[in-house]
C-alpha cells in the first residue's frame, strides 16, 4: 500500500539487535539460561567485544559491566552513532584498564537490544519479535549469561569485575553468585538495591514510553512505527538524575539557545531545554523502548539483600574477593551512603575493602567522565591487585 | 581527624609509629583509623606479616594507600567506626588523632569494642615546654610539634597524660602497657611515677584493653 518510508529512528537499532557489529556467541537450544522468572531461554545470543589478548593460563581477564543505556562497545566506535566506545576514557593502552597487559570483554546484558537476547531480537524458534513476549530480567539473569560467555572463552576465574550504575549492581551480583570467580571487583557509583526514588524515576521513564501512542502495547515494530517521543521524555528526565543542580548550573545557567531574549512560546529557550531534546532524540537512534522497559525494571528489581534473607552480608558470606569500592560526592542518585552500606557488609566479612569518595560535581555520569582521583584509585588498585594475582609486569609475548 | 602529617613532624611520627610497630603481635589483624599514606599499615604487613586494613579522611590518603596494595576505607574516626563489628580486630591503632576528633571518648569506646585492644599515641599537653608557656606568655603553645594557632589546628581535644589516664578509667579499659616519650623520642623510664611522665613526656602511647 504505502510506499517503504526511510527507516524510522530506531529501526537501524533493530538491526543490531539481530545482526550486531560485534562478536556473537549462539548458544545451542540445549542449553538453556535458566531465568528467575522461571523461564528457561533458549537459544540464548550474547553480543560482545574483547580487546587486548587473553594470557596462556587465561588469569587476565577484566570483565566490563555495562550501565542501562550502555552496551559491548567499550573501547570502539559505535556502529550506530559513530561516536568513540563509552569508556575509552578508562579502557585502552596505558590506561586504568590496559589492554596491552589485559583482555577485557565486555557483553551487551541480557535484555539490552545491541545484539544480545532482547525484546528487540528475533525469537528463534518463532521467528517473531520477542517484543513483550521476553520474560522479565534480573541482574541475576544478565550475571547467568555473562557467566556463559565467560566459560565459553575457557576462563575459570576472571581477575577483575568492574562496573558503574546497573554495571556495579552486575559486579555485586558476580561476587554473590560466583564467590570462587572474581579476584578482584570494583564496583562504582552503585548500590546494592534500588531506592524507591530510584524505582519512582524509572516509572517516569516507563509512563512516559507507554504514554507514546506508537509504542502499541510494544508492538510498533510490527506496525512500522516507533514510540521514540516518549522515550526521548524517559530519556531526559533519567538524563537528569544523572547530573547534579551544581554540574547544570555551571555548564547551562539560565542561559538562552541562540537569542538573546525569552520568545514567550514553548520553544527550546534555555540552553538547558535544548540540551535535553538533543539528549533525547539522539537517545531514540540508537536504543530500543522496550528494551529500556526491561532494563529498568531489571534494576527495580534488584535487592541483593533480599535474596540473603535480608542480610547484606550473608551475600558476601566468607568472601576472599577484593573490593575497590567508588562513589561520588555529587551522585544523588547511587549516593555514597549506598556505597558505604556494601561497605560495612563487607567489614562485617572481613574482607578486603577499599572505598573512596571523590569529591566532584559531576554527579552520576562522573564514572563516565574525566575525573583523574578515579583513574588514581582504579590503576593503583588493579595494579596492586596484578601482583597479589601474581600477574606479571610485562605484556606476554 | 587529619593526616599525621599535618599534627605531627615527621621524625617525631616516625619515632612513634616504630613503637606501635612492636606492639603489635606478629600475624594478627589489624585496623589503623587515620592511616594517612598507609606508612605504619605497610610496615605492619611487610615486617610483621599482619592483616593490615586503614581508615582515612583524605582522598589523596587513601589513593597513596589503595596504589600501594593496602585495603583502606575513606571515613572519619568519629562516625564510621560504628560500622565495624564487635571483636573485629586484634589491634584497633590511632596515631596522633585522637586530640583531632570531634568526641575522643566515643572514638576511644568504639575502638575498644572493635577490637581486642587499643593502641593510641598523642602529644601530651602536660608536656613542661607546652605548661611555660602558659603560665609565662599566657598564650596558647605553639612548639615545633605543634605549630598551628589555636583558631586554625585540627587539634580541638587536647589532654595531657593524666587527663588520658582518668579517661580510660571512665571508659572500663585497662592499660595493658604505657610509653612516654622525650622530646628526642626517647622513652622514659617505666619506673617513673606519672607526674614525671605528664611532665617530661612529650607524646604518649599506650596500649588498652577492655577490662575483664
Amino acid at each position: 500500500m504505502t510506499e517503504i518510508e526511510p527507516l524510522k529512528a530506531g529501526h537501524a537499532a533493530r538491526r543490531e539487535a539481530d545482526a550486531p557489529h560485534s562478536l556473537v556467541l549462539r548458544l545451542p537450544a540445549d542449553k538453556p539460561l535458566m531465568m528467575d522468572a522461571g523461564i528457561a531461554l533458549a537459544p540464548l545470543t550474547i553480543a560482545y567485544q574483547t580487546y587486548g589478548t587473553l594470557n596462556a593460563d587465561k588469569t587476565n581477564a577484566i570483565l566490563v559491566c555495562h550501565a542501562l543505556t550502555g552496551d559491548q562497545h567499550v573501547a570502539n566506535t559505535h556502529p550506530l552513532t559513530g561516536k568513540p566506545g563509552w569508556w575509552e576514557i578508562m579502557v585502552g593502552p596505558g590506561k586504568p584498564i590496559d589492554t596491552d597487559r589485559y583482555f577485557i570483554i565486555c557483553s551487551n546484558v541480557l535484555g539490552g537490544c545491541l545484539g544480545t537476547t532482547g525484546p528487540a531480537s528475533t525469537n528463534p524458534a518463532t521467528g517473531q519479535l520477542f517484543g513483550l513476549g521476553m520474560p522479565m530480567v534480573t541482574i541475576r539473569d544478565m550475571v547467568r549469561a555473562q557467566a556463559l560467555l565467560v566459560d565459553h572463552l575457557g576462563i575459570d576465574k576472571l581477575f577483575c569485575v568492574i562496573g558503574g550504575s546497573m554495571g556495579g549492581m552486575q559486579v555485586l551480583q558476580w561476587v554473590a553468585s560466583y564467590p570462587d570467580r572474581v579476584f578482584c571487583a570494583i564496583p562504582i557509583a552503585t548500590a546494592p538495591r534500588h531506592s524507591s526514588q530510584n524505582i519512582a524515576f524509572n516509572e517516569v521513564g516507563r509512563q512516559a514510553v507507554m504514554a507514546d501512542p506508537d509504542w502499541a502495547n510494544g508492538r510498533y515494530f510490527e506496525l512500522g512505527q516507533n514510540p521514540t517521543k516518549g522515550l526521548a521524555v524517559a530519556r531526559m528526565a533519567a538524563h537528569i538524575t544523572y547530573l547534579s543542580d551544581e554540574a547544570l548550573h555551571r555548564k547551562f545557567g539560565r542561559k538562552l539557545q541562540n537569542k538573546t531574549a525569552p520568545t514567550f512560546s514553548f520553544d527550546a529557550d534555555f540552553q538547558i531545554e535544548s540540551y535535553l531534546r538533543h539528549q533525547g532524540s539522539t537517545f531514540v537512534e540508537r536504543f530500543d523502548a522496550n528494551s529500556y522497559l526491561y532494563l529498568t525494571r531489571a534494576m527495580d528489581y534488584f535487592d541483593l539483600a533480599e535474596d540473603y534473607e535480608g542480610s547484606l552480608a550473608r551475600a558476601f558470606k566468607g568472601t576472599k574477593t577484593r573490593f575497590c569500592l567508588v562513589s561520588f560526592t555529587s551522585d544523588w542518585l547511587f549516593p555514597t551512603s549506598a556505597s558505604r552500606a556494601i561497605v560495612h557488609a563487607l567489614n562485617a566479612n572481613s574482607a578486603s575493602v577499599s572505598f573512596v569518595e571523590i569529591d566532584t560535581d559531576k554527579g552520576h555520569d562522573a564514572f563516565l567522565l574525566d575525573v583523574p582521583e578515579m583513574f588514581a584509585t582504579t590503576s593503583g588498585f588493579i595494579e596492586s591487585s596484578a601482583r597479589a594475582f601474581g600477574l606479571k609486569e610485562a605484556k606476554s609475548a | 581527624m587529619t593526616q599525621v602529617t599535618q599534627l605531627f613532624s615527621p621524625d617525631t611520627a616516625r619515632v612513634d609509629l616504630l613503637l606501635i610497630k612492636d606492639m603489635v603481635a606478629p600475624n594478627t589483624r589489624v585496623l589503623d583509623v587515620g592511616c594517612g599514606d598507609g606508612t605504619l599499615l605497610r610496615m605492619l604487613t611487610e615486617e610483621r606479616g599482619v592483616d593490615a586494613r586503614g581508615m582515612e579522611l583524605s582522598q589523596r590518603g587513601v589513593n597513596d594507600c589503595v596504589a600501594k596494595g593496602l585495603s583502606v576505607i575513606q571515613g572519619d574516626a568519629d562516625f564510621d567506626l560504628a560500622d565495624y563489628p564487635d571483636d573485629s580486630f586484634d589491634y584497633v591503632i590511632l596515631s596522633q588523632t585522637l586530640q583531632a576528633t570531634r568526641n575522643p571518648r566515643r572514638v576511644l569506646e568504639q575502638m575498644l569494642r572493635i577490637g581486642k585492644r587499643a593502641i593510641v599515641s598523642f602529644p601530651n599537653f602536660g608536656y613542661w615546654r607546652i605548661r611555660l608557656q602558659i603560665m609565662f606568655a599566657g598564650r596558647m603553645p605553639i612548639t615545633e610539634n605543634l605549630p598551628l594557632a589555636w583558631y586554625e589546628t585540627p587539634n580541638i581535644h587536647f589532654c595531657t597524660i593524666r587527663d588520658f589516664v582518668a579517661l580510660v578509667d571512665e571508659v572500663d579499659a585497662q592499660i595493658d602497657r604505657a610509653v612516654a616519650l622525650n622530646s628526642s623520642g626517647a622513652p622514659l623510664r617505666v619506673s617513673a611515677p606519672w607526674w614525671v611522665w605528664n611532665l617530661f613526656g612529650e607524646q604518649a602511647v599506650f596500649v588498652l584493653e577492655r577490662r575483664a
